[in-house]
């Protein structure tokens, strides 16, 4: 029974990473395919990288990374390839640029704003009510009632 | 008592900044939510037609390469007998080929020669010519990522369109008729 078990993990080993059919002989390399293809998005899928995907494009597209690294292409330079053909996209950490900065501080902002508003309103005492005012002065009471009089000759 | 003179403005500026901000990002959140994930904008237009050199599908010449998008609007159509879209929009190829408003062509997408030939015979064959990319070498790049595909393809070979997914007849009308239009006029 366990043999057997023994067996069948055995032969389940291959399919557990969707490269195998294409591993590079350079652990090195390899490592550095893998790396990368996590960071490219498959486009058919959307949201999976093409390391994860098994749709044919994406293996496609890993293909063409071991390719490159291969042929002696740096990182950046594998990225640029792939840019060139499927814009930013492809990427699934954004590039940080003018066209993106909103993306990348927007969440910063709004927390810091949000702090700054529940600091705010602590600082003023919560949903207390502010403090009553102080009830007119005498003078005061007479100069108001001198305005209101004059308001009303206009009329 | 003088700073509580006139409270009501500073508030009421305090109170409608949070709804601005909520305003702003369900703005951002709702145009997210009505673009289509699917159509991605393209990397190529304004680029020139990628380097490529293709054979014709068996028994079916010519081919086609980088050299034959120059001197004329062209249109680039990115096909395979596999894709059912595809099947979708022929009749509206065939339309344009007959309505000769510029040299239409094909790009046969990870297909069997033999399957390609058929899918021809069988629904008709607007191309002039057709590459065979059989590995989807020549597909990548030209950032081909779902069959099928329309380019427009200016008289210097630059791609100044890209159409993703079947052409419905609104797309021929509203799109690609004033895409072809806008680079002949240039």
């Amino acid at each position: 029974m366990i043999a057997r078990l023994a067996f069948l993990l055995l032969l389940a080993g291959p399919a557990l990473g969707f490269t195998a059919d294409q591993r590079l002989p350079d652990p090195a390399q390899e490592a550095r395919a893998v790396e990368l293809s996590r960071e490219l998005r498959c486009l058919v899928c959307q949201n999976q990288s093409i390391e994860d995907s098994n749709a044919d494009l994406a293996r496609d597209l890993r293909r063409i990374v071991r390719e490159r690294i291969t042929a002696g292409d740096s990182d950046p330079q594998i990225l640029a390839f792939m840019t060139a053909r499927y814009g930013d996209w492809v990427l699934l950490k954004p590039p940080f640029k003018l066209r993106t900065v909103l993306l990348w501080f927007a969440p910063g902002v709004l927390l810091t704003l949000a702090a700054f508003g529940v600091w705010r309103f602590y600082r003023r005492g919560g949903n207390r009510p502010s403090e009553p005012v102080a009830p007119l002065s005498q003078a005061e009471r007479a100069q108001l009632d001198a305005l209101l009089a004059r308001d009303g000759e206009g009329r | 008592m003088t700073d509580n003179a006139h409270p009501a403005p500073r508030r009421r500026l305090g109170y409608l900044l949070p709804i601005a901000v909520f305003l702003a990002v369900s703005g951002f959140l709702g145009v997210g939510l009505l673009l289509n994930p699917r159509i991605i904008p393209s990397a190529l237009i304004d680029k020139p037609v990628p380097q490529f050199d293709l054979p014709p599908i068996e028994g079916r010449p010519p081919g086609l390469r980088t050299g034959d998008l120059k001197g004329q609007v062209q249109i680039v159509n990115v096909f395979a007998s596999w894709c059912g879209p595809c099947r979708v929009e022929h009749p509206l190829l065939m339309d344009l080929q007959r309505r000769g408003i510029a040299p239409l062509h094909g790009l046969n997408y990870k297909d069997s020669p033999a399957n390609a030939r058929a899918f021809l015979a069988e629904t008709g064959d607007p191309y002039a010519k057709v590459g065979a990319d059989r590995d989807g070498r020549v597909g990548i790049e030209w950032g081909v990522y779902g069959v099928p595909e329309t380019f427009v393809i200016d008289a210097e070979g630059r791609i100044v369109y890209k159409h993703v997914g079947p052409l419905m007849p609104y797309d021929v009308k509203e799109k690609l008729l004033p895409a072809i239009e806008r680079a002949k006029a240039r």
